[in-house]
């Protein structure tokens, strides 16, 4: 249990959140700059609150009240920076040593579970991005800590990479009883990894909670339409292996998704409001295979030429859908009316979904 | 191969001597100077910066002065060291070492200083996350890292140490055999008719041993770069 409630001023920014997390992944959702970095830094004892109070697992490492302020090395958090800083004089092995608590048994496990065999006597200048990363999640978890930081672990990899350690992660996730804490702004990390979301926004917390929930259009980072994004739920399907699809049922329709999924599994998908088309008929002579029904709920215009529906599909999840302001009158969409929501199936990248 | 008369060999190696003994006692107290005025705040800080780096910018004989004064037979700290450790400088090989090492302080500190400053606080940070000491950090991550500063600025002060001159005549004169280094020698022979084939010698000397430190360090330095960069 992870207990955060602090202020810090700084100049020319303030922080005020307060929140509790529980076991799993607990992802620190928002845009650059909006404080979730201070937050962590809070936590592992780098940064000092204005005031407030950080308990985690009952521990107290911080009570402005109560004049407590442990130490850094005296936190025993595990933190996975965001470069890694793996110390460039030593090697892997002596990196992933360098923190240790408890035996060898420890060590041993944890270089296999994240395939850090080969890399032992190598030096981390010798290392890819991803090697890094995963030197840097084995290094912190050696030291047998009361929470994982994770500082946006994957932003500075490519996507290859990041397919590469998702699936470490989620093998922390549910191999380790430890909690981890997970910064990001990118909504598919998020939507894939997280139980439990709390979106931050210029030093506050404006949302939490499930991933399907916090992460409604509504409260997407960034102002632009490319950055709209909505989280939908789905029950996976019988895998199509002639043409490799698998159909998600969701009520408002199915969803088909190119790749393979696991079968009966609740499965997240992420699609971007650029990626769904309004149908205002069901579709036919069209290549579309995934038609949601709904109904408009919101329509977000200015003098700018493109708008942004939010949908909100037969069972109550929401989909927001961009389309050109001019399509919008033409069409005659008004907030009540019944669309269909078109989905290009190959524009969902099957690798970041998350079944579970 | 030139021959060297006794006296010379004398200086030269005097002059390795104090100068290695200059180098390796101010090391401690470099680095130590260097961590704090590189990474800590203080009250005095400023003051402290200007202590050691006031060598730097006095006349070197008002410095060999003030040794003599603080460090000579009645000075306090003559005193002190005498009584405490049998330790005397004044007018001894020790007294050169002395002012060869509070001349070249300032500049073995400068170069540590800007290592120590260019190593990576984040690396510090995340050692302590880990559970490591203030101790422990500064041994296991930020001296490795700073070992190429360590180097030249035991190099620039072995270098300084060697050519002291002003500061040691004022401090312990120029004894031969005892406070005689090649520098002082070479003044020495400036003074006599004659003195001009032995003058070259020496001036020779001094040439090589600073070339050859110079490329010595040209090779460390390379190599440890590149074992902190983490290629070796």
């Amino acid at each position: 249990m992870i207990d955060v409630s602090i202020s810090v001023r700084r100049i020319g920014f303030d922080l005020d959140v307060s929140f509790t997390a529980g076991g799993g992944v607990t992802a620190l959702f928002g845009p650059s700059g909006s404080g979730k970095t201070t937050i962590l830094n809070a936590i592992a004892g780098l940064e000092r609150p204005r005031q407030g109070r950080v308990a985690v697992n009952g521990k107290v490492f911080f009570d402005s009240r109560e004049r407590i302020d442990l130490a850094p090395r005296h936190r025993n958090t595990g933190y996975v920076f965001q470069d890694a800083l793996l110390f460039p004089h030593l090697s892997v092995a002596q990196n992933l040593r360098y923190g240790m608590r408890g035996g060898a048994s420890g060590f041993d496990d944890i270089v296999t579970l994240l395939g850090l065999e080969a890399l032992l006597g190598r030096r981390p200048a010798k290392l890819s991005g991803g090697e890094r990363q995963r030197v840097a999640i084995g290094r912190a978890l050696l030291s047998q800590p009361r929470v994982l930081l994770m500082d946006e672990p994957l932003a500075s990899l490519d996507i290859e990479r990041k397919h590469d350690i998702l699936p470490y992660v989620e093998s922390l996730r549910d191999n380790f009883g430890v909690p981890i804490l997970y910064v990001s702004h990118a909504v598919d990390e998020v939507a894939r990894l997280a139980d439990h979301v709390i979106v931050i926004d210029n030093g506050r917390v404006t949302g939490m909670g499930p991933p399907g929930t916090a992460l409604a259009p509504q409260l997407q980072v960034g102002e632009t339409r490319f950055d709209r994004v909505s989280v939908l739920t789905g029950h996976a399907g019988p895998y199509d292996d002639a043409y490799g699809l698998t159909p998600l049922t969701h009520a408002a329709g199915r969803i088909t998704i190119a790749g393979k999924l696991e079968e009966n599994r609740e499965t997240r998908i992420v699609i971007r409001a650029t990626d769904v088309t309004l149908a205002t008929a069901a579709p036919r002579h069209l290549s579309v295979r995934t038609a949601l029904k709904g109904q408009i709920a919101v329509i977000e215009r200015d003098q700018g030429p493109a708008a942004i529906v939010t949908v909100a599909l037969t069972g109550g999840q929401k989909l927001a859908a961009a389309a050109t302001r001019k399509a919008i009158d033409e069409l005659n969409l008004t907030v009540g009316t019944k669309v269909w929501c078109l989905i290009k199936a190959v524009s969902i990248d099957a690798r970041w979904l998350r079944s579970g | 191969m030139p021959s060297f008369t006794p006296e010379e060999t004398q200086a030269i190696l005097l002059s390795l001597q104090v100068a290695s003994v200059a180098t390796l006692a101010m090391l401690p107290m470099g680095v130590g100077l260097a961590w704090l005025l590189a990474r800590r705040e203080f009250w005095g800080k400023t003051l402290l910066n200007g202590m050691v780096h006031l060598p730097l910018v006095l006349p070197p004989v008002v410095t060999g002065y003030l040794l003599l004064v603080a460090f000579g037979k009645r000075g306090f700290a003559g005193e002190f060291f005498e009584q405490c450790c049998g330790l005397v400088f004044s007018f001894r090989w020790t007294g050169a070492a002395l002012a060869a090492a509070v001349m070249g302080l300032p500049l073995m500190v400068r170069a540590i200083r800007l290592t120590i400053e260019a190593v990576d606080k984040r690396l510090e940070s995340a050692a302590a996350t880990l559970g490591a000491s203030p101790a422990r950090i500064f041994l296991t991550v930020t001296l490795p890292l700073a070992a190429p500063g360590l180097l030249a600025g035991s190099i620039l002060a072995f270098a300084k140490a060697l050519g002291e001159f002003g500061a040691t005549i004022t401090f312990v004169s120029s004894i031969p055999g005892e406070t005689q280094t090649i520098a002082l020698a070479i003044y020495g022979l400036t003074q006599v008719p004659g003195g001009e084939e032995a003058l070259w010698r020496l001036a020779a000397v001094s040439i090589v041993i600073s070339l050859a430190a110079l490329a010595a360090s040209e090779v460390m330095a390379r190599r440890l770069s590149h074992r902190v960069a983490g290629f070796a």
